[in-house]
């Protein structure tokens, strides 16, 4: 194999493919960097923060910042596991989170990156928004109580459904999810529920109807394993083929 | 609640035409269309998104953005009143309620005949002659009781706005000190002249912006390069804060690969307490435009833009003007000044009331008709700006600068100012001041220097470069108006003794909250978290709890906020912190616990609902 160029994840070497960000290069070199609103399948656009790393010192979205030879990362430190754990907490104050009661629990990546960071309390005074559902599909269900504004279905559907059924409104703590019908409802988009975008919601906004609990709890994604080792069997591996 | 509206498709078709049915004319579309109708009627979203081929929910994502739209009737007269500290100082709160008094409106709501809505804006830069107000986006300046009366009455009259006394309207530059930009003189053209003399007097001839076969001879002598050494020599740093070498920035882009290059002037003057881009634009718009076009001489761009912020669209017919008297006079066009291959012409683009598009890239993505969201850089405008092409984006007072130094030359302006800065710098005095309005000094000068001009006494603090800048007490005003020391983008807001400080940071708290475009989770959650341990404190509600909690916001902002935005919205809170503590704690509760439930305040609703507020309707105990 050809000498590839490196840099250093907490002082270890990780190799890169040039054009690789800091978070693909670690996930494909099976090291992981806690993170939310990237997904390896879509464009990275860094507004979580959760995988804030120092870069050379500098504070920087591990899933956006071009891996460059040589460079110093640090991610794994109490300092920005601490920062982690904020914004982690941040977004369960900022919507209407009850795990218990959630269909996603132990399938959301939310819920397990609180498990995972050893997020203890609140934290924050809830803000307890107002968000009505959208019931009106009939084989998808929309709880915007518990969207983290990833951007995720955004994404998977302008780049894989090639569709524009999901869209951001608002600003500031007032930003949202919308959907594209002039009436504000799923059931006039068109949606289906072979999506990729219905598919790919990390937390319990897009859920299909009348498949609820079909797997128990005990034995979902997250439930065996944490987030960060499911991270690695999810991530995409370097195909060595590919070389000459 | 929406009616059918005469004639609303073709009257749609007509706006979204002169914007050439291009989806990166939708902010501007969006903007006269709702000036057609007072708000974006849905139909007029379905209209706008079928005749630009977008998703409809692209249309209605992109006008939330913006305080400006509404995507529901606001009533025939829309009025918002300017809510920046010195608009506060003046008793703005106390003339909003007698408006709302005489109205029969409440603050935020459309009265319930539809005719009239109240409400509060992010400072409109208007802070030497505040209070302010917009009425259906035109500014209205220096209110007092009785002009506030008068506006009472002409709504309920149903008097068009455009038949309101002139007077009402008349802002004034109020320029105390004019040094070498305020006091120009120069004549609409000479810069340009000038940049092209200065082409000519080396060996070559050659045409302004074609970027052909001679990029490869970078030769000094070359008339754009011999403009762009100058630039570099005048060591000229940005004017909108952040300083960086303009000459640089010029260059870097000047020699990035692209198929066209782009000026855009960064008019989204939206610091709270700045206004010098206001009177640059009203009395030296031929100054900036000379200066833009300089830089796309220097840089090889035929094609520029104007930002203008949404508060100064009052501004926008007499802009509109003077690029049309340049186009007569052959200052811009094509050929520009009989010089072959010198084509460039400026485009003005208004902003819809949203303080982030002033960072560079967010206001790149306004220009492209998107919401106003600040880009992941790298890559940076100068390589991958307006439509991804090379872009340079300059401050107003910048371009202004430039313009100065194509005709006097980079060594004469570095021979102004200090060291590290170079050349004048315009400050916004305003606030407990005798004397507020513009004051041009060589950079260098000290802060006691500008609060004995303009007449500030017993003064607390000064407020240097707005909230995202630094306020600073008593024992700092020997500090110097430099780069390398206080550097500004040029609020330069006046506390005297009276002022509460701590309401002076709450006031700029929520303003970074209302601001916030909300795309990174620590800006969009953590301004409003300190909005709300702010609002505790000033509640009386306040511990020791509220004070560790907002360090660590801070310290969570300044790590992982998308944008400066973000990184800077903790500063007013520290810096009044450190330096005006008591004034915290005057208002702390000295209680171990954190009482985060008010349950007197949650009676409140019921008190209300029951037209009662005596003893009975309280809880026993308060306070």
């Amino acid at each position: 194999m050809n000498e590839r160029p490196t840099f250093l994840l907490d002082g270890a070497e990780v190799a890169f493919e040039p054009g690789q960000t800091v978070m693909q290069a670690a996930l494909a070199a099976g090291r992981y960097i806690p993170h939310l609103c990237y997904h390896p399948e879509f464009k990275p656009h860094g507004s979580c923060k959760v995988c804030t790393a120092k870069v050379d010192g500098r504070m920087m979205a591990a899933c956006t910042t071009p891996a460059a030879t040589a460079t110093e990362v640090e991610s794994d430190t109490e300092e920005l596991n601490e920062l982690r754990r904020t914004l982690v907490q941040m977004l369960f104050a900022e919507g209407n989170h009850f795990c218990p009661s959630c269909e996603k629990s132990g399938n959301c990546m939310l819920q397990a990156l609180g498990y995972d960071l050893g997020v203890m309390t609140a934290g924050f005074r809830h803000l307890f928004p107002d968000r009505p559902v959208d019931a009106s599909h009939p084989e998808i269900l929309l709880d915007f109580n518990r969207c983290i504004l990833c951007e995720l279905c955004v994404r998977a559907a302008r780049e894989v459904d090639g569709k524009h059924v999901f869209a951001l409104a608002g600003r500031g703590l007032d930003k949202h999810l919308i959907v594209n019908a002039e009436s504000g409802r799923l059931a006039d988009t068109d949606v289906a529920v072979t999506d990729k975008a219905v598919s790919v919601c990390p937390v319990g906004v897009i859920l299909r109807k009348r498949v609820g609990f079909a797997t128990p709890i005990g034995e979902r994604r997250f439930d065996g394993s944490p987030i960060s080792q499911q991270a690695l069997v999810d991530a995409p591996r370097p195909l060595e083929k590919h070389h000459d | 609640m929406t009616e059918a509206i005469a004639d609303l498709e073709p009257r749609v078709r007509r706006i979204v035409t002169r914007w050439d049915h291009d989806p990166t004319g939708l902010v501007q579309i969006l903007r006269e269309v709702q000036e057609e109708f007072g708000y974006l009627p849905p139909p007029a979203a379905v209209e706008i998104a079928r005749l630009l081929r977008i998703p409809y929910s692209r249309v209605t994502g992109v006008a939330s953005f913006y305080s400006f739209m509404a995507l529901q009737p606001r009533g025939a007269y829309r009025v918002l009143f300017s809510d920046n500290i010195t608009d506060r100082m003046a008793g703005n709160e106390r003339l909003l309620e007698a408006l709302c008094h005489r109205l029969w409106v409440e603050p935020g709501k459309v009265s319930e005949d539809g005719l009239v809505s109240v409400g509060r804006t992010s400072c409109t830069g208007l802070c030497d002659q505040g209070p302010a107000l917009l009425v259906n986006g035109i500014a209205l300046p220096a209110l007092t009781d009785e002009r506030v009366q008068n506006i009472g009455e002409l709504i309920l009259a149903r008097v068009p706005v455009a038949d309101w006394p002139a007077e009402f309207f008349v802002v004034h530059d109020n320029v105390r000190r004019a040094d070498v930009m305020l006091a120009h003189g120069l004549k609409p053209g000479d810069p340009i002249r000038a940049a092209l003399q200065r082409g000519t007097q080396g060996w070559s001839e050659r045409a302004a912006n074609e970027r052909s076969w001679r990029e490869a001879y970078v030769g000094a002598a070359q008339g754009p390069i011999a403009t762009l050494e100058e630039v570099k020599r005048s060591n000229l740093r940005g004017r909108g804060g952040a300083g960086f070498t303009t000459g640089i920035k010029w260059e870097a882009c000047r020699h990035a690969t692209g198929l066209e290059r782009y000026v855009v002037c960064n008019a989204d003057e939206g610091e709270p307490g700045t206004f010098k881009d206001r009177v640059l634009l009203t009395s030296h718009a031929d100054l900036l435009f000379d200066g833009m076009t300089v830089a796309a001489y220097a840089i090889g761009a035929s094609r520029g833009f104007l930002y203008l912020r949404g508060e100064y669209r009052y501004l926008l017919e007499q802009v509109e003007s003077v690029l049309e008297r340049r186009r007569e006079a052959n200052l811009l066009g094509a050929g520009i000044c009989g010089q072959p291959g010198f084509d460039f012409d400026i485009r003005v683009h208004v902003g819809a009331g949203s303080y982030v598009c002033g960072e560079e890239s967010a206001l790149i993505e306004s220009l492209e008709g998107k919401r106003g969201v600040p880009r992941n850089r790298p890559p940076y405008p100068v390589t991958n700006g307006y439509k991804q092409q090379p872009t340079i984006v300059n401050n107003v007072e910048t371009l202004c600068a430039a313009a100065l130094i194509a005709v006097h030359g980079g060594d004469w302006y570095r021979g102004l100012g200090t060291l590290k800065s170079s050349g004048t710098k315009i400050l916004s005095v305003a606030g407990d001041v005798a004397r507020p309005g513009l004051y041009e000094y060589p950079f260098g000068v000290t802060i006691r220097q500008v609060l004995d001009d303009c007449g500030a006494v017993n003064t607390q603090a000064v407020q240097v470069s707005g909230p995202s800048g630094m306020c600073i007490d008593a024992t700092e005003f020997g500090r110097r108006i430099a780069f390398e020391d206080l550097p500004t983008a040029g609020a330069f807001t006046v506390f005297d003794a009276s002022r509460d400080m701590f309401e002076v940071a709450r006031n700029y708290a929520h303003f970074f909250a209302h601001e916030s475009c909300g795309f990174c989770t620590p800006c969009r959650v953590g301004t409003s978290m300190l909005v709300a341990a702010m609002d505790k404190i000033h509640a009386g509600n306040g511990t020791q709890h509220e004070l560790r909690e907002m360090n660590r916001l801070n310290r969570v902002l300044l790590m992982s906020a998308h944008c400066g935005l973000g990184h800077t919205a903790c500063n007013p809170i520290l810096d009044t912190l450190k330096r005006f503590r008591p004034a915290y704690e005057r208002k702390l509760r000295s209680l171990e616990f954190t009482p985060s439930f008010d349950v007197d305040g949650a009676l409140g609703r019921a008190r209300q609902m029951t037209g009662r507020d005596d003893a009975g309707a309280h809880l026993e105990e308060q306070k």
